[in-house]
């Protein structure tokens, strides 16, 4: 991957801002900064080095079994032509992931896992920003406290809980995609209502009374003005649930298990397992699963930064 | 089609809510003045209140009251109390303090080491130009999209052993026989000086540094130009400046990043159970708690190990709180 590449401004929100602070900043260098190119080789090799695992993933994942198995991926640097160069090992790693299946699998449990608390967070966000009711200190700490809850104390009982709903109602819900999601979406929770109803206390409660005035609902109020406003907060919270759910590896391996429903990260694992058939194979595979996330992530990383950055500096 | 149900499922599922919360507004937007106010907090708080109660609450109260069960080793009888005998077995067993032991120093080395790359990658960048910078930072931030399990295949092709005479694919062990000229060493069994685990613990800073990094150099900009100045017209050399300027005025935030570390830490179970399945002394509660439930068929000892991570866990919620308090205070 080329870092010139790279198309969004990694912080962006406070550019304008910035522009003044290296004006000022550099007094001894004179009117002009200098390119600094000490800094920049130093931060090079650090990046670089930094990126290293990864880059020994993707050569890896283009050679040969043969070759894996008899050098070190680095001394295709030495001899670039010499080198096996396939494919091979991604078609191999499809299949083995079972791709088609689990690509969509991941998608049925991550899109509901995200939408849904946010919808919900949000909702509670703005009741706790902007109306006014008895024990709102209290709940909101009790929120606060629930946000360091670990998943797995989720583990056992919630499992027990859906064997009971399943004999009772004859809905086997483990194993099917809800399973995982109103896991992943209630321990998101705290934090996405923690980040949205900071924000959202930022905005001005004028213009939430002069809507009152004019005879809006507080539902109308919600999605009409307070939703379109936190779009920077909504939208960070959505990309940052979006990742760690399409990450996930416990809740799916519990909650999903190894069935028709297995996400890609599970494929993974299991491919894992198998590296006896050939590093080449897991590299390629690792790599089949990092696309959504890296697409996701340099797409998107503007709002992201923007909507992380907002509720942390003052 | 499964993309066809997660589309059913995301349409059905906010497609319902948004009913319930337009049909509740509508009915209590008719009531009168006094109710309205009382009522309408719950419709909003409603859906958080009821997933909140039952798949966090619940399980929380179960899991304490899991601790003091003992489950019974036939099929068909019920669990039975047995007091305190799972946390007394859990802190008498050596490898259980080991594992508390591997926790503690997770959770101070993970949040500093990334804490201190941050703060050095954000400082070094905001000396560069801004591509530079963006580039630079993209750069170390990218670990961040990555799966537990991907950066275990990752590391797993690093971390690995070639019994000598085979050649060296790992990249530590090429490394350490080409230099030293020795054999290669398997290094994730090695636990003299909890090596394997810092290794392991080398790849979780790997992952966090960005969000660190992130945050730190937002904060880093944040810090008021006229202070700096006021700072560099007494004389202060750039170091001084750093520590003594910059430091204190973006300490919230180190704390905050430090914190939202070591709470991420103190859950994480992918990366040990992917590069050795918390043998070798590598592992932590997460993975303990893992083992004890499905290896070992002991539930009772399993929710006395989540119950220890809640209570080592629960001082940071003391700490929130009291810094939210403080924040409301000072509004």
């Amino acid at each position: 991957m080329s870092s010139t590449e790279i198309p969004t401004p990694l912080v962006d929100a406070d550019a304008g801002t910035r522009e003044i602070v290296t004006g000022n900043k550099k007094p001894r260098t004179g009117d002009k900064p200098k390119p600094r190119i000490l800094l920049t080789i130093l931060m090079g090799i650090i990046a670089v080095a930094w990126l290293f695992p990864l880059l020994g993933l993707l050569i890896t994942s283009f050679r040969s079994k043969a070759d894996v198995d008899a050098t070190g991926w680095w001394t295709v640097f030495l001899n670039p032509f010499g080198t096996d160069w396939t494919m091979e090992n991604f078609a191999l790693a499809w299949d083995a992931l079972d791709v088609g299946q689990t690509f969509w699998n991941s998608v049925a449990v991550t899109v509901p896992a995200t939408v849904l608390p946010i919808l919900v967070a949000a909702m509670a966000a703005y009741s706790f920003a902007f109306l006014q009711f008895r024990g709102k200190e209290i709940y909101f700490a009790i929120v606060l406290g629930l946000m360091i809850v670990p998943v797995q104390i989720a583990i056992i009982p919630v499992l027990q809980l859906f064997v009971w709903f399943g004999n009772t109602t004859g809905i086997q819900i483990i194993g099917q995609y809800p399973a995982a999601y109103i896991v992943h979406s209630t321990f998101a929770l705290p934090l996405a209502i923690y980040i949205l109803r900071n924000y959202m206390q930022t905005l001005p409660t004028s213009l939430i009374e002069a809507a009152r005035v004019d005879g809006a609902s507080h539902f109308q109020i919600f999605w009409r003005l307070i939703v379109p406003m936190s779009v920077p907060a909504l939208a960070s919270f959505a990309i940052f649930q979006f990742l760690w759910v399409w990450n996930d590896f416990l809740v799916a391996y519990i909650f999903i298990q190894s069935g028709p429903n297995a996400v890609m990260t599970q494929g993974l694992y299991t491919l894992m397992g198998q590296y006896g058939q050939g590093w080449q194979r897991v590299a390629a595979g690792s790599f089949i699963t990092l696309v959504v996330p890296l697409v996701i992530f340099f797409a998107l990383q503007r709002f992201f930064v923007r909507g992380m950055t907002a509720g942390s500096v003052k | 089609m499964p993309i066809l149900s997660a589309i059913i499922s995301v349409i059905i599922g906010v497609g319902v809510s948004l009913l319930i919360f337009w049909a509740a507004n509508w009915l209590i937007e008719r009531t009168g003045d006094k109710w309205k106010a009382r009522l309408l907090p719950y419709v909003f708080l409603g859906p958080v209140i009821i997933l909140v109660a039952i798949f966090l609450l619940y399980p929380a109260i179960r899991t304490l009251i899991d601790s003091f069960m003992q489950q019974s080793q036939r099929r068909g009888e019920s669990a039975s109390f047995v007091g305190f005998d799972n946390y007394i077995d859990l802190f008498t067993d050596p490898n259980f303090l080991g594992i508390l032991l591997n926790n503690v120093l997770w959770v101070i080395v993970v949040p500093t080491g990334a804490v201190l790359i941050g703060l050095l990658v954000a400082i070094l960048t905001d000396r560069l130009g801004k591509r530079r910078e963006t580039t630079f930072k993209s750069m170390i931030f990218l670990p961040m999209a990555i799966s537990g399990v991907a950066a275990a295949v990752t590391w797993r092709f690093i971390y690995f052993y070639a019994p000598p005479g085979n050649p060296q694919i790992y990249s530590l062990n090429a490394f350490w026989t080409a230099v030293t000229g020795q054999d290669p060493v398997p290094w994730l069994t090695i636990d003299t000086a909890r090596l394997n685990s810092f290794l392991i613990m080398f790849i979780v800073v790997w992952l966090q540094t960005g969000f660190a990094m992130v945050l730190l150099s937002a904060a880093i900009k944040g810090v008021p130009e006229e202070t700096i100045e006021a700072a560099r017209l007494d004389g202060a050399t750039e170091r001084k400046l750093f520590l003594s300027v910059i430091i204190p005025q973006i300490r919230g935030t180190i704390l905050a990043v430090f914190i939202t570390i070591l709470i991420v830490v103190m859950k994480l179970f992918d990366i040990v159970y992917a590069m050795t399945g918390g043998q070798y002394n590598t592992s932590v509660l997460a993975v303990e708690f893992y083992a004890q439930l499905f290896s070992f068929q002991n539930p009772g000892k399993a929710a006395a190990v989540v119950m220890v991570l809640m209570i080592a866990i629960a001082p940071l919620i003391v700490y929130q709180v009291r810094s939210y308090k403080a924040q409301e205070e000072l509004r």
